[in-house]
């Protein structure tokens, strides 16, 4: 069994406490909106993607639980100065880290610091917690007019 | 009668259990209260001996099945105090029986220019399907204030109201919040203008008597499994002379006297609202949760979460960095709150951990979190099963917590 300190592991709770690249991006030229209606979080993504398609700055702002705070912060560390490709490939490891069963260890070569949100996944009603950002941040590099919602 | 607070427990079995190796704390009686063993035992009985469809059967097992449906109605008649068995008209819940409400008598009593009034703490089942109304009427909806307690503000209700208003929707006692609003006032008051008032029961049912004809109310609605009784089975009491001016809500079997293709007569009250196979047995179970709650009655019930309430808000006011969402002098069972530094999500996952149930989020109540400009709260909402142990276990889980983002 997870442990509590699994999910809100040192590293989580310092993201949380003052989170990285936080704030609004001006100029940018994507940005998108993510809702979670469950918990009440609210997340604004903004991008500046050059021409050679590299994310050359990356912020969020907003507000949420611990988990979707420190998993945006978490992202944005991850993905600034990073590919467009980069983010894909990020992307589909940690939607797998979050759904994967329960047995099966995250993929720290593929994930880097961010399997430190495997935790979520022993905790159904919070993996879109982990997960909204991402999604927020998928639909702000496609131009997704319409927020984001988890459910 | 004398409350024994250790054979209430008794009577519960779902409250003796472990969770993550800690006794379950179950604080979370506002979103549903658990089930004791005679609510059990009566929808066991129902499906082992008398499971048969009501009214039209004339073999023995419809017979029953009949009976004990219609006792509960005459049950509830009397727990509500309402005026016959024929303003007791059972629905799938409160949801479902604002909006017949909203949808029968909205459709046939409001139109452009009609004011509808409800309260700025209502739960969203007592404000969209009247935005639905006006969207559909063309009829506007306006909104009493509250202050900072979660106090609705009489004074200005009092202005809101005129002529235009056709219906006041209030809700008994809030889920966000815990307040029990002066509904007897407040419905005077509404009927001075000759408006009709709803009173959503959905909170208050299984903690404050009604009585339907000394309130004069118009309509009031409730759910079961609010009261110990089965999900998926509520009521709408209302005024017979209301009812019968209303059209149907749903068509269908049950409601009808005659169908031809040409012409359909509807059935009398009740049966004109309860178009198809009702929900039989969760309707004989809410009538044993019911008595069940006669059975300790509520000068017990009442005394009992008041206290338990005062000694939870005692060690609210004491724990550094928790502020209170919800004060009002009037207030039951409900301890709705933000602790600083800490997200009432990530609290409800902490204190699942500790055993202790409490729910996190807007409780349906979104326009009561922007007035109180919080994304959501925590709220531990305590019931006649709760205990101080329990409330103690709460707080020692709320330091976990706060320690863990220190």
């Amino acid at each position: 069994m997870f442990s509590l300190g699994d999910l809100y592991q040192q590293v989580i709770i310092d993201h949380t406490k003052s989170p990285r690249n936080f704030g609004k991006l001006d100029p940018c030229n994507h940005d998108a909106e993510g809702y979670n209606p469950l918990c009440g979080d609210q997340l604004h993504i903004y991008l500046q993607i050059n021409a050679d398609n590299i994310i050359e700055a990356i912020k969020f702002e907003g507000q949420g639980c611990s988990i979707s705070t420190a998993s945006a912060s978490l992202m944005t560390e991850a993905l600034k100065g990073k590919p467009v490709a980069e983010f894909e490939r990020l992307f589909a490891a940690f939607h797998h880290m979050a759904t994967a069963d329960m047995e099966e260890a995250p993929d720290e070569d593929a994930l880097g610091k961010l399997a430190v949100l495997s935790g979520v996944k022993e905790f159904p009603s919070r993996i879109k917690c982990a997960t909204l950002c991402w999604h927020t941040l998928k639909a702000a590099i496609e131009d997704k007019a319409e927020p984001v919602r988890t459910e | 009668m004398t409350f024994d607070l250790a054979s209430i427990r008794a009577d519960f079995p779902i409250l003796h259990q472990e969770i993550y190796g800690k006794p379950l704390v179950y604080l979370d009686n506002a979103a549903t209260t658990q089930k004791p063993q005679i609510v059990i035992d009566t929808l066991r009985h129902y499906y082992e001996k008398d499971n048969a469809n009501i009214h039209r059967g004339v073999h023995t097992l419809s017979e029953r099945a009949t009976k004990d449906y219609e006792a509960t109605r005459d049950t509830i008649r009397s727990f509500f105090h309402a005026a016959s068995t024929k303003v007791v008209i059972f629905a799938r819940g409160t949801t479902d029986s604002i909006n017949l409400v909203a949808s029968a008598w909205g459709s046939a009593n409001v139109q452009a220019g009609d004011e509808i009034l409800i309260s700025h703490m209502e739960h969203h089942s007592n404000i969209v399907p009247w935005q639905m109304l006006c969207e559909r009427s063309g009829a506007t909806l306006k909104v009493i204030p509250m202050n900072e307690a979660g106090e609705l503000d009489l004074e200005t209700y009092a202005n809101l109201l005129s002529e235009r208003t056709k219906l006041v929707g209030i809700v008994h006692m809030s889920n966000a919040l815990g307040t029990i609003n002066p509904i007897a006032t407040m419905i005077a008051q509404a009927h001075a203008v000759g408006a009709k008032v709803l009173i959503d029961g959905a909170q208050a049912a299984a903690h404050v008597p009604v009585d339907m004809q000394a309130l004069d109310i118009d309509f009031y609605v409730t759910s079961a499994h609010k009261m110990y009784g089965p999900t998926g089975v509520g009521v709408l009491i209302a005024k017979q002379a209301i009812l019968e001016a209303m059209p149907p809500y749903q068509g269908g079997g049950d409601m009808i006297l005659m169908v031809t293709f040409e012409k359909t007569q509807y059935n009398d009250l009740p049966h004109k609202f309860e178009a198809g196979t009702p929900n039989i047995a969760g309707v004989i179970g809410f009538g044993a949760a019911i008595k069940y709650i006669q059975s300790i009655g509520f000068e017990a019930i009442e005394k009992r979460e008041k206290e338990l309430l005062a000694y939870a808000t005692k060690l609210a006011q004491a724990f550094t960095g928790l502020r209170q969402i919800g004060t009002a002098k009037d207030k039951a069972c409900v301890l709705s709150f933000v602790l600083d530094g800490v997200h009432p999500h990530d609290l409800g996952t902490i204190l699942d951990r500790e055993g202790v149930a409490i729910r996190a989020g807007h409780h349906c109540a979104m326009p009561v979190m922007q007035f109180y400009k919080v994304p959501a709260t925590a709220r531990a909402s305590f019931s006649i099963y709760n205990t101080e142990a329990e409330v103690d276990a709460l707080f020692a889980a709320l330091t976990k917590a706060r320690d863990m983002f220190a």
